[in-house]
């Protein structure tokens, strides 16, 4: 890494900064999102918080960012109370962030995107983006950032992408940085090398507020760990702190992380996907040639970073897709051509990868969405009469059984929190008898108490003889379920690897390596490192 | 099992890999994940949801916009009116005379809207008190009307087409009804059904250019009305013209295909309101009972998810559109074999188009379009009324229609169009309703 001189004048990290939260109070209405918050980030710490989607973590960002201003309580940096009307305000006074969805215009370059905003112009209104381009070239050789000022950024890789958020930051001089859930979009070695970034800006004087609800990572990287529950915070943790006291601090009850699971019993191969190909309309090969075998009582899982042909794999096996070709068998029976009601009917039990938009109809009751593809069934319906009582019963048993917080069943399914919607999805994909379950990202954005639950009920499905697909991004979750774990990888499939495979390996096929070659390339690096792997 | 190594897994790996080993910096360029973008119909823009929040808010808006605009309308007529403007010359010197002029020429004018369409003791003749009958004849067209684009809108389909299924049903219902010898009661049967299939086939393209190609219900219906209108001009300077006249009307509808009058020949009212009725009760069941309601109702609020619990999304298109289209033509029917008895250019009125607002005041609910379809019926049956008695314009009922439309659309489009104006904020991260759903429950976690 090539050292740049300190008295370089575009980036006085020598000028740290300690920032105070005090008191920080923001509701919305009746509802309080963040109560009496009080967080102070040292110069150069790396301070993460801790919480569950809906915990209020990005409400008080937003309020610290200045795009909320607070209710009641202050700001204070360097001892000095500050009030934010604005993200102008913020940058200002030195804080950045770089949002989960990144804020960049494709088309766009690097430079211009760093530029934008405060974009110099020469002669008769010209833009100058040299001045741009030399910072950019500046900051990426201080933090290894390895990236052209004049790339387009849609061609950029996610990684990099964040990188430049990153950058955009640093030219206006941030010295807190704010990172909400950057490592949500990465692969593994992304994350790895997101870390080292983080180390390196820290050395230099930054500080860094980290948001994450992933245990692993805020161990691994943060120096302070502040964990809040309900819009409060209900303490600070050292990262040495076992990630299970972390869990139960952040759900407020103890949580068992590990799954019970008993070994894999796999019988015959009744599931078979033969040389699948969909294409796009345009003809994009959205999933290229793949092939594998699903037997009774096993839990394969399809690792892959978000959309490389996961979505349309599973999709493809509901019959969604037009453009496909090769085959899918389940019990010799050809799927490929049929309707999805027929392959429901075929004892298809499938989540969807986005609840909201293909699992469940927001506006429906709790009732009506546990019957969305079931309501034509004898216990349903008498001829072309819904049965409301059925249905009513059906209802109150599966909320029972799933444990669905809910006032009532005929409260609208868009109430419910995310891991009660996911519930009612899979009591209903459960309710019936399967040959078959899939499901794409289970527990997205869903809380770490259902967690738990769901995939316990995965397990069990897998136990009661039902050969399962379980689509994940999240690493944890793929290791967590896993008998067997197939890596794709811009449609084609890396291989298949056993259950307890390492992350690293993982991480190198999720990049597009097969597993011959990831495992070659692993050895390779330990034999030059001379450690054990 | 594939592959029978298993490989450790390090419980840190993740600051284990270093990021300068080759493997990770020449990697991570090539894990770019590609950007897909998802494909298929029904992936709803947001034209759409507008439209949705518009249609289906709350019935108490709807209550809340017909006062306001007849508040506003009171004020119109109050500031047009002779007398207030004689008495507003000298204001200053008596300003209680203006008021007084101001609540004299309102009230008397809605009084006699109101007398109008219900029942009005003053009237000379009995037949004169008993608006309310009007206000029915008036109401069953447009009660109609409006479920067909309450059911079409409950399936998430924009059905501006009823003028144009209107004059389909008419001329259908027309060609059997003076085209035709049948028994009395068969012939009028025939002529219902005939009436309905016309309506069904103009909805029907519709729905089948929307299921087939993805072409949008709202141009596809509204280019079917101008050819509608134009048909019906066609047909009745040729085939369907009355030998008898020189314009260009059908020839009258014989006994046995008009629907018997209610209340003897004095009034309006005919069998056609009992028809529209039916209709009511009839939609509400198939929306809310019935499994194709259902299928209906889930297209309608999310097609993706209806496609993804195995619902035919393109068939319900259809199917919807044909229901839709033979409301329409009935409404149609109700026209030309109720209260016109002969097929005319003008046999649709401007029925269709006040069915979208019927349907928009009624909330896309079969029982809410049958109340508002009574609301519209009782302005244009006391309208009349108005301006013969209080010499206020009939134009002043076309204003608070109007403003009803205004009042209830607003709302929603003040709040879309302040949506688009913060750009910077990022819609997951702001949206307090994620946290409120956790947080005011409480016993999440």
């Amino acid at each position: 890494m090539k050292s740049v001189p300190a008295s370089d004048t575009n980036l006085r990290m020598v000028a740290t900064l300690k920032l105070e939260l005090k008191g920080i109070t923001k509701s919305f209405g009746s509802l309080v999102a963040n109560d009496r918050i009080d967080l102070v980030v040292e110069p150069g710490e790396i301070h993460c918080l801790l919480g569950e989607n809906g915990a209020g973590k990005s409400t008080l960002m937003n309020v610290l960012y200045g795009l909320y201003e607070p209710t009641s309580g202050e700001i204070l940096v360097d001892g000095q109370a500050v009030k934010f009307s604005g993200p102008g305000d913020a940058m200002a006074a030195g804080i950045g962030m770089v949002h989960q969805h990144f804020m960049l215009v494709p088309v766009f370059t690097v430079a211009e995107n760093v530029a934008l905003g405060r974009e110099s112009t020469g002669l008769g209104g010209v833009l100058d983006l040299e001045q741009t381009r030399k910072k950019i070239r500046e900051i990426s050789a201080k933090f290894g950032f390895n990236v052209d000022p004049d790339a387009v950024i849609e061609e950029l890789p996610v990684g990099v992408q964040q990188r430049v958020e990153i950058i955009k930051a640093l030219v206006r001089d941030a010295r807190i940085l704010i990172l909400d859930e950057p490592t949500a979009v990465l692969t593994p070695q992304e994350t790895d090398e997101l870390m080292d970034i983080m180390r390196q800006l820290t050395a230099g004087g930054t500080s860094i507020v980290f948001i994450s609800h992933k245990l692993r990572e805020v161990k691994a990287i943060s120096d302070r760990i502040t964990v809040i529950r309900r819009g409060k915070v209900v303490g600070t943790a050292d990262p040495s702190a076992s990630t299970t006291d972390l869990a139960s601090m952040m759900v407020g009850r103890s949580v068992n992380l590990s799954l019970d699971k008993a070994p894999a019993r796999p019988g015959e191969e009744v599931f078979r996907i033969r040389n699948l190909t969909v294409m796009s309309d345009d003809g994009t090969r959205l999933v290229d040639d793949v092939s594998f075998a699903v037997a009774t009582g096993e839990i394969l899982t399809v690792a892959g970073v978000q959309g490389n042909g996961q979505t349309e794999l599973t999709e493809a096996v509901l019959g969604l897709h037009r453009h496909v070709r090769g085959s899918i068998t389940l019990d010799g029976h050809e799927l490929v051509g049929r309707s999805v009601r027929q392959v429901l009917d075929a004892g298809v039990g499938f989540v969807p990868e986005d609840r909201r938009i293909d699992g469940l109809v927001g506006a429906f009751s709790i009732a009506e969405n546990l019957v969305l593809d079931l309501y034509g069934k004898k216990e349903f319906s008498r001829g072309s009469m819904m049965n409301r009582t059925a249905i009513a019963e059906h209802a109150a048993r599966k909320i029972e059984e799933f444990d669905v917080r809910t006032p009532s069943a005929q409260a609208p399914a868009d109430k419910l929190s995310g891991g009660n919607q996911q519930k009612v999805v899979l009591a209903r994909e459960l309710s019936r008898p399967l040959k078959l379950f899939i499901a794409s990202q289970p527990t997205r954005g869903v809380d770490v108490g259902s967690i738990e639950f769901l995939h316990k009920r995965i397990v069990a499905e897998r136990d009661q003889g039902t050969p399962v697909i379980i689509v994940s991004t999240e690493l944890d979750e793929v290791l967590e379920l896993a008998d067997r774990i197939a890596v794709l990888f811009a449609g084609r499939l890396m291989g298949i690897v056993p259950g307890k495979s390492s992350r690293d390996l993982l991480g190198l096929m999720m990049a597009g390596l097969s597993a011959d070659e990831a495992r070659a390339q692993l050895s390779a690096t330990t034999t030059l490192k001379g450690e054990p792997s | 099992m594939t592959d029978p190594r298993t490989e450790p897994a390090p419980e840190d790996s993740l600051s284990a890999a270093p990021a300068g080993s080759p493997g990770g910096a020449d990697l991570t360029g090539a894990a770019a994940p590609m950007k897909l973008p998802r494909t298929g119909p029904g992936k709803d823009e947001r034209g759409k949801d507008l439209i949705r929040e518009i249609m289906t808010g709350s019935g108490l808006v709807s209550v809340l916009a017909v006062v306001v605009a007849l508040l506003i309308g009171a004020v119109l007529i109050a500031v047009t009116d002779a007398r207030v403007a004689a008495a507003a010359g000298y204001f200053f010197a008596q300003p209680g005379d203006t008021f007084a002029a101001m609540w004299a020429a309102v009230s008397e004018a809605y009084g006699s809207l109101f007398r109008g369409a219900t029942y009005d003791p003053t009237a000379r003749t009995w037949l004169g008190q008993l608006g309310i009958f009007e206000t029915l004849t008036f109401a069953t067209p447009l009660i109609l009307a409006g479920l067909s684009v309450t059911i079409a809108f409950r399936a998430g389909l924009f059905n501006i087409g009823a003028q144009g299924q209107i004059i389909l049903g008419a001329i259908f219902a027309g060609a059997l009804g003076f085209g035709m010898q049948l028994p009395p009661g068969i012939h009028l049967l025939v002529v219902i059904v005939g009436g309905a299939v016309g309506g069904a086939i103009w909805g029907g393209i519709a729905g089948l250019l929307k299921a087939r190609t993805g072409a949008h219900e709202v141009i596809v219906t509204i280019m079917l009305n101008y050819i509608a209108v134009n048909l019906v001009l066609y047909l009745l300077k040729n085939q369907l013209k009355d030998p008898a006249s020189s314009n260009p009307v059908s020839p009258p509808m014989p006994g046995s295909a008009v629907f018997p009058l209610l209340l003897g020949p004095n009034f309006r009212l005919n069998a056609g309101f009992i028809l529209a009725v039916l209709a009511v009760i009839a939609i509400a069941w198939l929306l809310n009972r019935s499994t194709l309601g259902f299928e209906f109702r889930a297209i309608g609020a999310n097609p993706n998810a209806a496609r993804t619990a195995g619902m035919v999304v393109s068939r319900g298109y259809i199917v919807v559109m044909l229901i839709s289209g033979g409301l329409s033509g009935l409404a149609g029917v109700s026209q030309i074999s109720g209260t016109e008895r002969s097929l005319d250019a003008d046999v649709a009125g401007n029925i269709g188009f006040d069915a979208i607002t019927v349907a928009l005041l009624g909330r896309s609910t079969p029982w809410g379009t049958f109340f508002a379809a009574l609301l519209f019926g009782a302005f244009k049956a006391g309208g009349t009324s108005m301006a013969v008695n209080a010499d206020v314009s009939i134009d002043i009922v076309l204003v608070v229609q109007s403003l009803i439309v205004l009042f209830i659309a607003a709302p929603p489009l003040i709040r879309a169009i302040f949506r688009v104006k913060s750009p910077t904020i990022n819609p997951p991260t702001i949206k307090p309703p994620t946290i409120s759903a956790q947080a005011t429950r409480g016993a999440a976690v």
